[in-house]
């Protein structure tokens, strides 16, 4: 007996085993560039430098933001039409990198961003812009929740089967679909993001 | 066109499981909006009670998470501790950032503990959900 999945063409990415390398989830080659961003925010915050805390929060931002709005709004709807063999063949490619940059980024922008606040004074309740950083940490927290409780189980989950000598198309597609949505939902958000930031900024 | 399936996997996905990913999501989601309680009240002392009630919850949730993972029958646990091990790792890299910051903006006492059990809670769900999407599919 076989299920089928419609409209989708039988190549050697999904399906076969024959020639397809292994995908290493984590690229180990970026993670010094990882550390590297870690120990970076750590002595900005251990040193109190209000310039390394202001890079860090203005690059790593910039990069989330971007990211996130350029993945869910313009590579998600264009994955959505694409078939699962050409979707699964991206992620193999895409997924690995995003497993790596989003943490990074993410880490580096809400680690040094906290502390940006706390020097400016924008954390007291007297600061006119104290409720729009209430806003910004509930648009923080809803993502985080779905990028960390469905979208990067998903991103692994696809990773791993594409990984097995025989991946199951019709599993990608529906681990693919949760990405597709839920990143269109994340960048989306960023554009609330957007709009708190440049208002903190202007106040 | 089609992709031939064999009628294991078919099975894989539609196996029914219990709710572990929802139960750790549930978890993270609570630790972080009593994360964002607390931030909020920087630098001032935030009301303790809604952030222990929040946490309580939160470890419940996990906990249950964590009792129905162990009596799942027809699971792979080598893939799900392989997962889970590394993830962990990762996050309690990030965990262990974040309580660094708390620790040197002054945050003492009731509050630290508080916080730090919000972390710990956070570097385990996280990583409790990823393994258990990625091991539900896993054929070993």
């Amino acid at each position: 007996m076989t299920d089928t999945v419609q409209g989708v063409a039988p190549t050697p990415t999904v399906g076969q085993s024959s020639d397809r390398p292994k995908i290493q989830i984590v690229p180990l080659k970026g993670l010094p560039f990882a550390a590297a961003a870690v120990v970076f925010v750590v002595v900005a915050i251990a040193g109190n430098w209000q310039w390394a805390l202001m890079f860090a929060h203005v690059a790593g931002g910039g990069l989330w933001t971007g990211i996130d709005l350029f993945v869910g709004l313009v590579l998600g709807p264009i994955l959505g039409h694409l078939s699962i063999p050409a979707r699964a063949e991206f992620s193999a490619k895409f997924m690995p990198k995003m497993v790596l940059i989003m943490p990074t980024v993410v880490m580096m922008t809400l680690a040094s961003g906290f502390q940006v606040a706390r020097k400016l004074g924008n954390l007291y309740a007297t600061s006119p812009n104290h409720s729009w950083l209430i806003a910004s940490f509930c648009v923080v927290g809803v993502m985080a929740v779905i990028a960390l409780g469905i979208l990067e189980p998903a991103n692994i989950a696809v990773l791993f089967e594409m990984n097995k000598p025989v991946p199951n198309g019709e599993l990608i597609g529906r681990l693919m679909k949760r990405f597709i949505y839920t990143a269109g939902i994340t960048g989306l958000m960023q554009v609330a993001t957007l709009i708190i930031m440049t208002r903190v900024a202007t106040q | 066109m089609s992709v031939a399936q064999r009628p294991s996997m078919r099975s894989s996905i539609d196996r029914p499981r219990p709710p572990v990913a929802w139960l750790s999501t549930g978890a993270l989601a609570l630790v972080i909006i009593g994360g964002i309680l607390m931030a909020s009240y920087a630098p001032r002392k935030a009301p303790l009670g809604v952030a222990t009630g929040l946490l309580v919850a939160a470890v419940l949730l996990l906990a249950s998470a964590g009792v129905l993972l162990v009596g799942i029958k027809d699971f792979s646990r080598t893939t799900f501790l392989k997962v889970f091990k590394w993830s962990a790792l990762a996050y309690l890299v990030t965990a262990a950032m974040i309580e660094f910051a708390f620790v040197r903006d002054h945050t003492r006492g009731a509050s630290l503990f508080i916080v730090t059990c919000m972390l710990v809670i956070f570097a385990l769900s996280v990583p409790t959900t990823i393994a258990f999407t990625t091991a539900r599919f896993a054929d070993d």
